[in-house]
């Protein structure tokens, strides 16, 4: 589709072995971690420095193809999701540690280096990377700026925005340039801010400056059973009122409990209705109050069992149904969504009944595992396609989940983005004139509309022609301050 | 005053309305707030935010609230404290809700929480031609759409007016403790500082407050529990002691429930008329250039999270000190004069500017 001398250009810019152009391999691209929506890529690079990207994106502008680019292809909406008549810009080769300033507690790092490869490379320093997505393993740190990825422990640590203070960047125009300068204290517009979780739509990240943060001195974690994820949700009510900020408070209900088991073999208390994770991290003198006092709650809130645990191993036991969940419910059905919904939190029993009374309406089983502290809900939707209208069925379901969120005042995505899935949802959260402002940042960015396009935003914006400016004439001797 | 008029809207309908008239006349257009910042640009027309002064909506089991701009931090504080809870910047309280954002201002806790926009979950902006416009939300996370807060923000009014903003908020602690430590030489005071910041006790800031001429103090704070506090102040205290021993004699610690006289407060007397933010590991070599300026300084601020005021003493010109850090400092730091008309820099922010603001009537 695209001219052989396009393709030819970026041969000599990447060097032929990085440009993929057979339809095989360039299926492997054809989706992300988001498998309902497919489509092959024209044609694929794999750049291994910024100065390739910065060429490639300019060949793209000149040549008017679309790109988009992507990390280590983990996302679950959509967002690197390729363009038939584009080319993907693929990241992944472009992941070395660049420099480590422990002092500064800062760390320069390429985008396709992993999460986790992060807090590998700075933990004999006594350091760690927070933000800790559960693909945290595989997924690259360049995604985790588009997407401003969270994790179960920003509850207390905040998300990628929080940890990123500096990005080089291939605008769309294929300028490289930085936005930041690693401080934190922006002297211009906080144009790193506005970037992370724009969703690959404002260019291309080749750098990123991290924060790094001290190790705690102890961490607890703490499981509790309940018989019902209502008393369990008594129990987050009630460590937040004691004024306890946890690391993280994860809850699993009867059915995600039970997938979980079926397959990691979690050993979750037997018959539990629901399961309260609560991690507690921070300073030693700290955090056994802490511990005594969220033990001493989830005890009055009813629980059937308590465990505690403060040595890696251990604590990894309890973590590892929770983070085996979504995969998880692939043992008990062959299908299913995840949905990625946010309430404020004191709404979350009103909206678990919700899902409950739509989950029986349309007899389908919904699981639900959800980051309790902050009211981010991941509900597993589970069917079969095998069954004539029930894939149908479960995308309505879905999507009611949403609309209940929103009914909260809440969230159509707390951190897997918009992506192509969710875009049809945002003038149900937002206004046309939110969404028009919000895409004049789009404008000033791209304004060929070229970067990533058709995501986020179900209808572009036109960026059109900026008026010249009027300047207004300054009576001589009038005070500027 | 250059200003032909001043108005004061009452709701975000009101300041819609007056923005959209203010666009068809092309009228230039200032925002204020409190009017305690360092410059308010004359405009033909000034909209002050001064009758949008209440929280609208404080939901203490979410910690999360929604203020008007023209509300002070003073005020926000006495209504979220009556439910133990706080916003956690801790600016001075005439400051209000639009100019703290408007200037991207924070003071002593900007070490653990960050500048306002790391807080702010939802903001209201009406842009230049009076559309209204709305991000975020009232929930803590939230990835949908991109995050006009954090580019209104430290945007100096040159976007637009901020209408409203919710944030997310935090238990007031139940115990306090500050720990003071007075040094003579700069490079102890440094080592101190980095000790302070980098420590697994989690302070919540670290603050320098430096005389001109005079001892550099530094300050932390500790919050937490009341045991918890008073055991990480004695280990703290230790670490201190022990970091600044190879640069000079240990200096003594003091311990108190209360802060000191100079917290919060900006360097010198006035407004300062400089700042510098660098990465903490070249916290030594700026200390060092600002001890030995022909220019002297009063410099204070949140030297654990790379950020320092200046305040020259006796009107004496900053401008061979700010270039001296810049040279210092590259393209991995920043040193300006704060009384300069603040500006977009750079191809990409003036390009957002243009958006916004067409005719350049904002600021």
């Amino acid at each position: 589709m695209l001219g052989t001398a396009f393709t030819q250009r970026l041969r000599e810019i990447c060097g032929p072995e990085h440009v993929i152009t057979d339809p095989l391999e360039l299926g492997t691209y054809e989706c992300d971690g988001l498998t309902s929506h497919r489509a092959v890529p024209a044609l694929a690079v794999l750049p291994r420095s910024a100065e390739q990207v910065a060429r490639v994106v300019r060949e793209c502008g000149a040549a008017n193809v679309p790109f988009v680019a992507r990390g280590s292809g983990t996302g679950l909406s959509g967002g690197a999701l390729p363009r038939e008549d584009g080319v993907l810009i693929v990241m992944s080769q472009m992941r070395s540690i660049l420099e480590i300033d422990p002092v500064s507690r800062r760390a320069v790092v390429e985008p396709g280096v992993t999460n986790l490869a992060v807090s590998n490379a700075v933990k004999h320093l006594g350091l760690f990377y927070a933000p800790d997505p559960s693909s945290q393993v595989v997924c690259s740190v360049g995604g985790n700026v588009a997407e401003n990825s969270g994790g179960a422990h920003c509850l207390k640590h905040g998300f990628t925005v929080h940890h990123v203070t500096g990005l080089e960047i291939v605008t769309p125009q294929g300028e490289l340039t930085w936005l930041g300068d690693g401080t934190g204290v922006p002297s211009a517009y906080d144009l790193v801010g506005a970037f992370t979780g724009s969703e690959g739509t404002l260019g291309i990240v080749t750098k990123v400056i991290v924060k790094l943060t001290p190790i705690p001195e102890q961490v607890h974690t703490l499981l509790a059973a309940y018989e019902t994820t209502s008393e369990g949700g008594q129990a987050v009510s009630d460590i937040i009122s004691a004024g306890i900020l946890p690391a993280a408070i994860e809850m699993m209900d009867a059915l995600s409990i039970e997938a979980a088991e079926a397959a990691v073999q979690c050993r979750y208390p037997e018959g539990a209705g629901a399961v309260l994770i609560v991690e507690l991290d921070g300073p030693a003198a700290e955090v056994e109050q802490e511990l005594a006092t969220v033990r001493a709650i989830c005890e009055n809130a009813g629980s059937t069992e308590i465990r505690a645990a403060d040595d890696p191993a251990r604590r990894a036991k309890i973590w590892a149904g929770r983070k085996s969940a979504f995969a998880a419910v692939g043992r008990i059905s062959p299908d299913f969504i995840v949905q990625d919904g946010v309430v404020p939190r004191t709404s979350l029993p009103a909206v678990l009944a919700r899902i409950a009374e739509l989950s029986r309406e349309a007899g389908i089983r919904v699981a639900n595992v959800f980051h309790a502290g902050d009211g981010n809900l991941h509900p597993l939707v589970l069917f079969d396609d095998a069954i004539p209208g029930q894939a149908q069925a479960a995308e309505e379901l879905s999507g009611a989940i949403l609309d209940a969120c929103l009914e909260q005042g809440g969230s159509i995505t707390g951190e897997h983005g918009v992506g192509v899935d969710k875009s049809r949802y945002m003038p149900k959260m937002f206004t046309a004139d939110d969404l028009d402002t919000m895409q004049l940042i789009r404008c000033a960015f791209d304004p060929a509309g070229l970067c990533n396009p058709g995501k986020i935003y179900p209808t572009p914006r036109l960026c059109g022609e900026v008026p010249g400016k009027r300047r207004t004439n300054v009576p001589a001797g009038t005070e500027i301050f | 005053m250059s200003e032909r008029a001043v108005v004061l809207p009452a709701t975000v309908d009101e300041t819609s309305a007056v923005l959209t008239d203010a666009a068809e006349r092309g009228l230039t257009v200032a925002v204020r707030g409190a009017g305690q910042g360092w410059a308010t640009p004359r405009a033909d027309l000034l909209v002050e935010t001064s009758r949008q002064d209440q929280v609208i909506e404080h939901v203490a089991g979410d910690l999360v609230a929604r203020v008007q701009a023209g509300a002070t931090m003073g005020h926000v504080a006495e209504v979220l404290a009556a439910h133990g809870q706080r916003l956690s910047l801790d600016v001075p309280p005439d400051i209000t809700v639009g100019g703290m954002l408007a200037t991207g201002t924070a003071g002593p806790l900007r070490f653990r929480y960050g500048p306002p926009r790391d807080l702010l979950i939802g903001i209201t902006v009406v842009r230049p031609d009076g559309v209204v416009a709305h991000a975020g939300g009232k929930v803590v996370k939230n990835v949908a759409g991109y995050d006009l807060g954090k580019l209104y923000a430290g945007s100096h009014g040159t976007l637009g007016l901020i209408a409203e903003a919710t944030f997310r908020l935090h238990p007031l602690p139940q115990s306090s403790t500050y720990l003071t430590a007075a040094f003579t030489g700069h490079a102890a005071a440094a080592q101190a500082i980095v000790a302070a910041s980098g420590s697994m006790l989690q302070p919540t800031a670290v603050e320098l407050h430096w005389p001109a001429g005079g001892d550099l103090t530094v300050g932390v704070l500790l919050e937490g529990t009341a045991s918890g506090v008073a055991e990480r102040a004695r280990q703290l205290t230790d670490q201190i002691r022990s970091s600044a021993a190879a640069a000079s004699a240990a200096p003594s610690v003091t311990v108190s429930g209360s802060p000191p006289g100079w917290w919060g407060t900006l360097p010198g007397a006035g407004y300062p008329v400089a700042r510098t933010s660098f990465w903490l590991s070249r916290l030594a070599e700026v200390l060092a250039i600002i001890a030995n300026a022909d220019a002297r300084c009063s410099a204070g601020g949140s030297a654990g999270a790379g950020l320092l005021y200046l305040c020259p003493c006796d009107g004496a010109d900053v401008g061979e000190l700010v270039a001296s850090l810049r040279m210092l400092l590259g393209n991995r730091g920043d040193a300006s004069v704060l009384t300069e008309p603040w500006a977009p820099a750079g191809p990409l922010a003036q390009a957002v500017k243009d958006q916004f603001d067409p005719e350049g009537r904002f600021g």
